[in-house]
């Protein structure tokens, strides 16, 4: 019998490969090829006035230099809004290259090719390009305040206003027991991927073919991008997304300027050009996210319940819209989370800043909703005098509620129906995993330590999968391997291994025969990206749609040479048989070659299959009407909407007053993605997500000074947490099926990071007894905030009075 | 990120070092640690760097009664694991398992981090702190330097002109003394935002007779300073090491940068001297 392996923790069939160094990642690909550098603008908003290249051009090595004038046609245009959204009234995206103005530090301002990198920067420290400073606008407040513009033509420097509301929020604040109102913010972080961008073109003159290997998570689209601004037929264009070292959203966003001028470089100069991202280009010309200022206004009545939210935000979009104002509305439409909110507004400007774009980083914009929402179930079971627990439980959506619709609009266009769900039953493994009602005496240990401990709790609801679609394609070849290929790209999540335990499972062949292979446009031209937690719900529900396609075929091929009925065969481990009746079978390898007539004995397996083999029915065509040669099938999974996984995290901290170090001790997770394929993936996937939750609270931020420098553009000074900083978690799952596909997936990719700052927010509060209302925070501000006699006082004490 | 062009020479001997560092623009490389990313980043570009690598006789640690005396080669690893030096100057391994991740530790040298005079780094102040000194070769011959009349400015010596520190001396800790090292740092293994190594001597009963810190990552360069008035005469178990913390205190002018502001370096100054002030006592009454 087949071993079952939907649901079981099979080891990650990429692991070894990425882990002895193995991995083929772009900056591996084509060694000999033109190197590519970019000056990149030092100033966070100027005018170019002058760029001289003339000493740079004798420096031994160099092949080319570009600047905005080398630019024609499309790519002289500016760079695609990928988004557009009818709210997003002043979208603005940059060129290629800098065209008059630059907007940022790190934008591209001139491409140099010479023969190596080093001679490449050497070539970029000749070149100088003289700027004339203008105003810099840095941060959501001072965008808000509109002092300069970002933009010329944007004077407000609001590229967005983002609105949606279930009612008359005012009348129901008016007629609410109890309100109360605050402000907070959050800051900036990064992907921060180990493998930054990579590109590397190779124009074949004689074919007049391209071939791009990127590091992205969105080849198709950037195949008919780089199409569209080079002027190439989409067929004459391949782009595969080799091994991805990460890319958390940072990778989706496309083209990126240099996704389209190394291949124009390869065009022009006719020799393969390569261009890989140092960590420095990365910190100032690929994305950040997360800032915003949040000001709430929370009605409720007296047992805790919320009669009306009221959210007003702004979101700091950096110096250009490509993507949208996705994360935006990703905040303002999951921030409900799991509570049910009679009435909601939710108005969030998105606003221009001279600093690095702004787009999705996992989470993309949940985390922001997560703490608005989160933050303020604390401050109602403070101001009540109610246990944090219990007032999260009095507002969440029952169980017999779904499906849920909260009347709002989600990132895809479509409602926000939650599918599915068991909140209370998260809520009950989440206290009982983190021992939420026995945290008196653990501190009263810790302060018998000299340390003062403190928990945090947050949920989260997460729209996954949505679409349009993707596809999968599955075909088994007369040696018995299936292939298996879907558009959508991976970067390590292991996608390998759980795509081949679908199929393993749904067409009955042993694992170790099937092959996948993901982002190649060779191999599957239609896809979406990998975004959204979107892999397992979108690529999985279509593979094993493709795989019952092939093995319906196979059934129906089978049951011809074996003389019996459809539903009488069975196929395991790659056999099909009669059920019942032991020797009554086929190899689905024999099935496979049987499936193409064929005329030419080119092999053993071939000639099984050519016209005088066996006894044919020449009474029917070699293919029948409506069949096509070959075991294979395509098939593609198009939701009708987001599917809504959903999780609760608890942080236990412990604080040292002397020095305001801040340790989490404890991490609990309680998480739900519908059926599980794999749930060691799933728990690698919560871990890591864990991680960024973790930094995003405590270490990362971007330090921007007032003249839009990034101060800490390093691993020196950006502190991604280490191992030593990363708290152990602990898991408990809970499996609440989707009715919206055929598999009953959710995703779960992003969901480790979403409610982190949330909750260490609540737990670092309830340790110290300060209002916390401004992450990440460090211990020299913690350290700032309790000598700070104006700072509010909060409990520390489930059910004490404020 | 890639280094502007550089020469580079591997010479054999101390002399055709110096040789090669009379030329402009010529710069040791031992471990590679802090030069190296300076150069990727464009922030340092020498025109030549002399690779000591391959010069015989600077991979010593030498431990006498007098003290420890380490080569310009020996790496921070070695001296971490270095049983009898930590005898005679038990500083060193407890500030050497400070320094960075033990990659770092593998290739960077201790005298390579003392002569780049930064002062976040740990060695620095430890030869500061036990009166240390280190050896030049230079073209008229060697010279002893001790650690006050070295350390100038951030990443700034006294040493100029072609000239190689060989190594350095760390004097052992006397008789009836303890010390301690100890760092708060935002990760494990980055550079401190505070730290503190201190050396507590007693007298014949139990009496505080001296106690003294040196800072990482407080001032521009290493300083060592006399906090024996605030504990002076008390036994171990009655001195007052919250005094002597609010003494550092007051002794210290840190700066302020993106991880800690100098505010919060002052408390630290404070906490990190009672706490290994009073560990470093309990050692030395246990001697």
């Amino acid at each position: 019998m087949t071993t079952k392996l939907f649901g079981e923790p099979v080891r990650r069939r990429e692991d070894l490969r990425l882990i002895t160094g193995r991995g083929r990642y772009t900056d591996d690909i084509g060694h000999g090829a033109l190197a590519a550098a970019f000056v990149r603008s030092p100033y966070a908003h100027a005018r170019i006035t002058d760029i001289d290249v003339d000493g740079a051009l004798d420096v031994e090595g160099v092949v080319a230099v570009y600047t905005y004038e080398d630019l024609v046609g499309p790519m002289a245009e500016p760079l695609p809004v990928l988004i557009p959204h009818p709210q997003l009234t002043a979208p603005r995206t940059g060129y290629p290259l800098a065209r008059d103005v630059v907007q940022h530090v790190g934008e591209a301002v001139v491409m140099v090719v010479a023969t190596d990198r080093y001679v490449a920067e050497d070539v970029c420290d000749r070149i100088v390009v003289s700027y004339e400073e203008l105003p810099v606008v840095v941060g959501v407040d001072a965008a808000r305040a509109a002092a300069h513009a970002v933009h010329e033509d944007v004077p407000d420097n609001v590229a967005a206003r983002h609105h949606q509301e279930t009612g008359d929020v005012e009348a129901a604040l008016a007629a609410s027991a109890h309100t109360l109102s605050f402000t907070q913010y959050i800051e900036r972080s990064a992907c921060m991927p180990m493998e930054g961008k990579g590109v590397h073109a190779v124009w074949d003159h004689d074919d007049a073919s391209l071939r791009v290997h990127t590091s992205t998570q969105a080849s198709t689209s950037v195949r008919a991008a780089i199409a569209a601004k080079l002027q190439l037929s989409l067929e004459k264009v391949e782009v595969v997304a080799p091994d991805v070292g990460g890319g958390f959203g940072v990778k989706i966003v496309h083209p990126w300027p240099e996704e389209l001028l190394v291949p124009m470089a390869a065009i022009a100069l006719g020799q393969p050009v390569h261009w890989a991202e140092d960590r420095r280009e990365h910190f100032i010309s690929s994305a950040h996210e997360r800032e915003q200022r949040q000001e709430i206004t929370v009605g409720y009545d007296d047992e805790g319940r919320v009669t009306a939210l009221d959210v007003r935000g702004w979101h700091d979009n950096g110096a250009y819209t490509p993507y949208g104002i996705i994360v935006p509305i990703v905040t303002a439409t999951q921030l409900v989370g799991p509570y049910a909110i009679p009435v909601y507004r939710v108005r969030i400007d998105s606003v221009y800043t001279n600093t690095v774009i702004v787009t999705p980083y996992r989470g993309a914009g949940r985390p922001q909703g997560c703490y608005a929402m989160e933050r303020t179930m604390d401050r109602i079971a403070q101001d009540l005098g109610l246990d944090r627990a219990e007032v999260r439980r009095r507002n969440l959506i029952g169980k017999d509620q779904f499906p849920y619709d909260h009347h709002l609009t989600f990132q895809d266009g479509r409602p926000v129906i939650y599918d599915s769900g068991d909140y209370e039953g998260l809520l009950d493994k989440l206290i009982a995993l983190v021992g939420w009602d026995s945290m008196d005496a653990r501190r009263e240990e810790a302060a018998s330590r000299g340390k003062q401990l403190g928990v945090g709790m947050a949920m989260y609801v997460e729209g996954t999968g949505p679409g349009p679609y993707e596809g999968g394609h599955v075909q088994v070849l007369g040696s018995g391997k299936v292939l298996v290929s879907t558009g959508l790209t991976s970067q390590g999540q292991g996608h390998e291994t759980a795509f081949a335990q679908i199929v393993a499972h749904e067409l009955g062949v042993p694992i170790e025969d099937v092959e996948v292979t993901t982002g190649d446009t060779r191999r599957f031209g239609y896809a979406v990206g990998t975004f959204a937690s979107r892999a397992a719900v979108m690529s999985g529900n279509a593979i094993a749609l493709a795989a019952r396609g092939v093995r319906a075929k196979a059934l129906r091929i089978a049951a011809d040479v074996l003389e019996a009925d459809v539903e009488d065969l069975e196929i395991d481990e790659g056999l099909v048989q009669v059920k019942g009746t032991p020797g009554a079978s086929i190899p689905l390898r024999t099935v496979a070659v049987l499936s193409n007539p064929l005329r030419y004995a080119f092999d053993e397996a071939a000639r099984q299959a050519t016209q005088f083999a066996g006894p044919g029915d020449d009474s029917k065509p070699p293919v029948a009407v409506g069949d096509a040669p070959g075991l294979e099938h395509v098939d593609y999974y198009s939701p009708i909407r987001s599917t809504f996984a959903s999780g609760a995290h608890a942080a236990v901290v412990e604080i040292d007053p002397t020095t305001w170090e801040i340790d989490v001790v404890d991490y609990a997770v309680v998480h739900d993605c519908g059926n599980i394929v794999n749930p060691m993936i799933v728990e690698g996937q919560v871990h890591g997500g864990v991680a960024q939750g973790v930094g995003g609270a405590l270490y990362e931020r971007m330090a921007y000074d007032g003249d839009g420098q990034l101060q800490n553009a390093s691993f020196m000074d950006f502190l991604m947490p280490y191992a030593s900083e990363v708290p152990d978690v602990v898991i408990d799952h809970q499996e609440t099926p989707s009715p919206l596909n055929p598999l009953g997936l959710k995703g779960a990719g992003e969901a480790g990071v979403i409610p982190g700052t949330a909750c260490i927010a609540s737990a670092i509060e309830d340790a110290v007894g300060r209002r916390i209302a401004a992450m990440p925070i460090s211990p020299t501000e913690l350290y700032d905030l309790v000598r700070d006699p104006d700072a509010e006082r909060v409990p520390t004490r489930e059910g004490a009075p404020a | 990120m890639k280094p502007a062009p550089f020469g580079y020479a591997d010479p054999t001997s101390l002399d055709e070092a110096l040789t090669l560092l009379a030329e402009d623009g010529a710069k040791v490389l031992a471990g590679g640690q802090s030069l190296l990313p300076l150069l990727s980043m464009r922030l340092a570009s020498p025109a030549t760097l002399v690779d000591i690598n391959r010069i015989p006789g600077l991979d010593s640690v030498a431990v006498s009664g007098a003290g420890v005396r380490v080569g310009a080669l020996v790496r921070h690893a070695d001296l971490l694991h270095h049983a009898e030096a930590a005898r005679v100057q038990p500083l060193l391994a407890r500030a050497t398992a400070n320094v960075a991740h033990p990659a770092i530790r593998n290739r960077g040298t201790t005298v390579g981090s003392i002569a780049h005079a930064d002062p976040s780094g740990e060695m620095t102040s430890v030869l500061a702190l036990t009166g240390g000194s280190v050896t030049v070769a230079t073209p008229g011959g060697p010279q002893t330097v001790d650690w006050a009349d070295f350390f100038v400015g951030p990443l700034e010596t006294s040493v100029h002109g072609p000239a190689v520190v060989t190594e350095a001396f760390f004097p052992a800790l006397p008789p009836r003394s303890g010390t301690a090292f100890e760092e708060v740092s935002r990760r494990k293994g980055d550079y401190a935002v505070c730290g503190a190594g201190v050396t507590v001597t007693l007298d014949e009963d139990s009496r505080v007779t001296a106690a003294r810190a040196a800072y990482i990552s407080v001032g521009l360069v290493p300083e060592v300073h006399d906090l024996t008035e605030a504990v002076a005469g008390r036994t171990v178990a009655e001195a007052d090491w919250a005094a002597a913390g609010a003494l550092a205190r007051t002794l210290v002018d840190p700066d302020g940068d993106l991880h800690a502001s100098a505010d919060y370096r002052r408390l630290l100054v404070g906490v990190l001297t009672e706490r290994t002030l009073a560990r470093a006592a309990e050692e030395a009454a246990s001697r």
